[in-house]
């Protein structure tokens, strides 16, 4: 809780330094202030305590996502500097938002109730779909931004009906009392308790990005400036999964196999679609939105077998993903920018103009294919154990095939950066990227070798 | 721990080379494949003296998913580990009085390669073995993508693609033992005593074939071979075809016979047929071709599918047979390469229609070329003879028929690899004035050492059979 109250003040120190004049110490204050709050959230381990009658619990596993949400959050923030450096009489505005995201984020870990689930998820996506419209004179940026609000306002019309169909028939907003409401009731659980059930579950398919309800996905990433397409592509997808795994594994654990059919086809179908869709793009952000789908399909796995608890496997992949995909964007920001084009065609020759940068996309792309001895392998590994723990054999199959197709899109970038001929743009990597980009690929690569630490969190 | 050296040199090696620069890093990476070559020799007298024991290393990974890291060492293991670190001396060598751009991180990339073949090798838990199994993919797709020839992109792609889909569905065959088996664990021993139920092992048997049929190459999972050996860098190629088909027919014996045996004795008459008529296949279409790197490619498969039609014999001599001739293939494969590339580096001409009369020009290197393409071809008192006789007569134990017809590789193999010594190194200069220098200091290092190892392993094929005799004990019941 404590880590949700010091990063709303620091949110609103944002905003009050455009007034007092403090803009230049903005992102160094909230970078620090993010540095201390990653530290004083680590204090809350193993403290299991709930706050205001219940609506927010701090147990280890909203402990240990705040920390891999406010640690993505901090490196966005060290890309930002650079990334809005031309653009500094927006900048409070622009980092009072996005700080604003992860204190919604925060809630999505930690709620005990689903108001708070609701708060955190509007918190969230009200902020994003701003950020996702900050390039106000550019119509895609506006296009984006129009098109996610429209689309997210249904999907929480979806999220508010299911909720209040579930405390029309269980008569409580609380998980807690949720679950026991489904055991007590084991019989006679009313029709409107599973609608009510389904619906919450389409909508957070819809906030996961996951088939068939992904279509938002590619056209907003897109759109979007890259920095904010990056932090949406990692940490607003880490905060929707922790939430959705929440809610089917505290409280639908016991009706959850009324949707089980519904999760399993979304399953299916987020693999294929966002495997196969990604085969055909050339827009290297378009193609990072259809892998995160993908990827959203393997996490699907872990949604699928949430009655057994997989929470260490969803934590370690989560963790994976967002590694590598920060990774590719510290390197795609500069490329877009020295390029003016955001096609896979811009990285042709950094192979010769900049080979470390160029063998660092190859490890990010290599992370994200799930190729050891990066962290996106041993991922994938633990999220198919567990699935074939709960016996989803098919589905598992599905996502062996779907690995496979994955390889050709991420080695598309590879290719393009060994083997193509050279552009004119020069990418030269300041040092904020720099740093991000090595502390990313040197933990991929550390928890990809010893992972027994983050394996075994829970 | 001896093991951990074995694996730590080679790695060591390939991240400080990545500081070198030019022929510096050559030269480290010749010195370091040296000493990893005398290391190999120290290794198999502490085995001859104390066997597995100094060579155990077990460490738990990680507990859930329970992941042990298992390296050991066994006759077979040790067989390959030395036909992996006698080889990767030669390969740099024959990089010597050759042109690379960016020479650190080529043969940095070779000793990760190196390091990765050790581990699989020695890796004794599923797990471990299927991360060192992938690890000697990266290595070499790179060195074959960025130093490749024509059409580099799309081949080795293919290449790429390829490979790791089988790896993918030997992943979900692992995966599906773990959770299958009573210990939760991919520990090889375990999955040896507890093989999973036979209704599943007929399914479970494709998922590994596979993934090792398309390492092998097997036909029909053959078809990225050729183009790969050819657009790839000759080092490159040696790497794929003296070594690293090694690791799918290892892992035949090693990981598949025994962690399937119903699946195997179920499927033995169509894979065995799919591995003599892939023999006949290959054999008939190396007749044909005109690139010399092709027909070495396609000789390669007849090779090694007869070795598999060994393995699948599923008898003492087929199996032993086998084994003898990985390490024959792996020299004669590297040394046929070799020789192709000095002909391709003085005359800048890959058909065999152009060549001829080298033999005037460069005495030394037609003879120690002859020399290998007799061990290709099985002549007696080389080591291609051991192998294919202990290889035909475990065949034509299983089956008379099939013996035959795997036979017809020696014949044909004779046909096309001696018709084509015949175009390039005997008869008339076709080109006049051709220059060819004869051998250089490193090329004749190489191909002697290959030659004189030919000949002793065809002498006294002794040494391998008993290292490797009380392993296939266990494997055969």
């Amino acid at each position: 809780m404590n880590t949700l109250i010091y990063t709303s003040v620091l949110g609103f120190f944002c905003m009050l330094a455009e007034i007092m004049n403090l803009r230049k110490l903005i992102i160094p204050v909230l970078v620090l202030g993010l540095a201390i709050i990653f530290g004083l959230n680590m204090n809350d381990w193993n403290l299991n305590q709930s706050y205001f009658n219940n609506m927010l619990k701090v147990d280890n596993f909203s402990v240990a996502f705040s920390g891999l949400a406010i640690f993505v959050t901090l490196l966005v923030f060290i890309l930002s500097t650079d990334y809005y450096e031309n653009q500094q009489n927006h900048i409070s505005d622009y980092m009072t938002i996005l700080t604003f995201i992860l204190v919604g984020a925060l809630m999505m870990f930690s709620f005990a109730n689903l108001t708070m689930l609701f708060l955190g998820i509007e918190t969230l996506s009200i902020s994003l779909y701003v950020m996702a419209g900050s390039k106000r004179f550019d119509v895609r940026s506006n296009e984006a931004g129009f098109k996610y609000f429209l689309m997210g306002s249904f999907a929480s019309c979806f999220l508010l009906f299911g909720i209040a169909l579930i405390f029309g028939s269980t008569g409580s907003f609380d998980l807690a009392k949720i679950a026991d409401y489904t055991i007590q009731n084991q019989q006679n659980i009313s029709p409107m308790f599973y609608t009510g059930m389904v619906l919450i579950v389409f909508a957070m398919l819809f906030k996961v990005s996951a088939a068939p309800f992904h279509f938002w996905a590619p056209d907003v990433y897109e759109g979007s400036p890259a920095l904010i397409t990056a932090y949406m592509s990692t940490l607003v997808k880490i905060a929707a999964f922790g939430a959705f795994y929440k809610l089917m594994s505290v409280t639908f654990f016991y009706t959850s196999f009324k949707a089980e059919l519904i999760l399993n086809i979304a399953a299916i179908l987020t693999l294929a679609v966002g495997n196969l869709m990604a085969l055909a793009q050339t827009n290297f952000k378009r193609l990072l939105a259809y892998s995160g789908i993908s990827h959203a399909g393997y996490m699907m796995l872990i949604i699928l077998s949430a009655k057994n608890q997989p929470a260490g496997a969803l934590f370690y992949y989560s963790l994976a993903y967002a590694l590598s995909t920060i990774a590719a964007f510290a390197i795609a920001i500069p490329v877009f920018s020295a390029a003016k084009s955001e096609d896979i065609d811009t990285f042709n020759g950094l192979g010769k103009k900049n080979p470390v940068a160029a063998a660092a996309m190859s490890m990010a792309m290599l992370g994200l294919a799930g190729i050891p001895p990066f962290a996106g392998f041993l991922g994938k590994y633990y999220i198919f154990t567990e699935a074939l723990h709960s016996n989803y054999f098919y589905t598992t199959l599905v996502a062996i095939f779907a690995s496979m197709i994955g390889v050709y899109y991420y080695f598309k970038v590879i290719i393009a950066m060994y083997g193509k001929p050279a552009n004119e743009a020069n990418v030269e990597l300041t040092f904020n990227f720099k740093l991000v980009l090595w502390v990313c690929l040197a933990l991929s690569l550390a928890f990809g070798l010893y992972p027994a630490p983050i394996l075994n969190i829970f | 721990m001896l093991s951990l050296t074995l694996l730590s040199i080679p790695l060591l090696a390939s991240l400080l080379l990545l500081f070198s620069r030019g022929a510096m890093s050559r030269n480290l990476a010749l010195v370091f494949t040296l000493v990893q070559l005398g290391f190999t020799i120290f290794a198999y007298t502490v085995f001859k003296a104390e066997g597995a024991g100094p060579f155990d290393y077990m460490q738990n990974w990680s507990a859930k998913p329970f992941i042990n890291v298992h390296l050991s060492m066994d006759g077979m293991s040790l067989l390959m580990v030395m036909l992996t670190n006698v080889l990767l001396p030669l390969i740099v060598l024959s990089g010597y009085n050759r042109e690379t751009n960016r020479m650190h991180v080529f043969y940095s990339l070779m000793l990760f390669m190196q390091f990765a073949l050790n581990g699989v090798f020695m890796a004794f838990d599923g797990f471990i073995y299927y991360i060192f199994w992938e690890l000697a993919l990266i290595p070499i797709y790179f060195i074959a993508f960025n130093w490749g020839g024509e059409n580099r992109a799309k081949v080795t792609l293919k290449f790429f693609i390829y490979t790791l889909a089988g790896s993918l569905l030997m992943l979900f065959g692992f995966l599906f033992l773990y959770n299958g088996s009573p210990a939760n664990s991919l520990e090889w021993s375990s999955l040896v005593a507890n093989p999973s139920c036979s209704c599943n092992q007929s399914w479970l048997f494709w998922l590994f074939f596979i993934a090792f049929a398309i390492k092998i190459p097997i036909v029909p999972f053959h078809t990225w071979q050729p183009d790969t050996y050819q657009s790839a860098p000759t080092q490159g190629t040696m790497l794929l075809s003296g070594i690293m088909l090694k690791m799918g027919t290892y892992s035949l014996i090693r990981w598949l016979l025994p962690i399937v045996p119903a699946g195997v004795q179920e499927w033995q008459p169509l894979v065995i047929a799919l591995c003599v008529g892939g023999v006949v296949y290959a054999s008939i279409i190396a007749i044909m071709q005109r690139d010399m790197k092709r027909l070495l490619a396609y000789s390669s498969i007849a090779h090694v599918g007869l070795i598999s039609a060994g393995i699948f014999a599923l008898n003492r001599s087929g199996i032993q047979g086998s084994l003898v001739q990985m390490v024959s293939h792996g020299l004669t494969v590297v040394g046929l390469f070799f020789c192709a590339d000095i002909i391709f580096n003085r005359t800048k001409h890959e058909e065999i229609e152009g060549l001829g009369g080298v033999r005037l020009a460069a005495p030394k290197f037609a003879a120690w070329f002859l020399i290998i393409v007799l061990g290709s071809v099985a002549l007696p008192l080389t080591s291609g003879f051991v192998g294919e006789f202990m290889l035909l007569f475990g065949v034509y134990q299983y089956n008379t028929w099939l013996s035959i017809f795997a036979g017809l590789t020696i014949i044909l193999g004779a046909v096309y690899m001696l018709r084509m010594y015949q175009k390039v190194v005997l008869g008339k200069a076709i080109k006049e004035n051709m220059v060819f220098p004869d051998l250089m200091w490193n090329e004749k290092i190489v191909l002697v050492s290959i030659g004189v190892m030919i000949f002793a392993l065809g002498l006294f094929p002794n040494p391998i059979i008993e290292l490797t005799e009380p392993i296939l004990k266990t494997i055969i019941k």
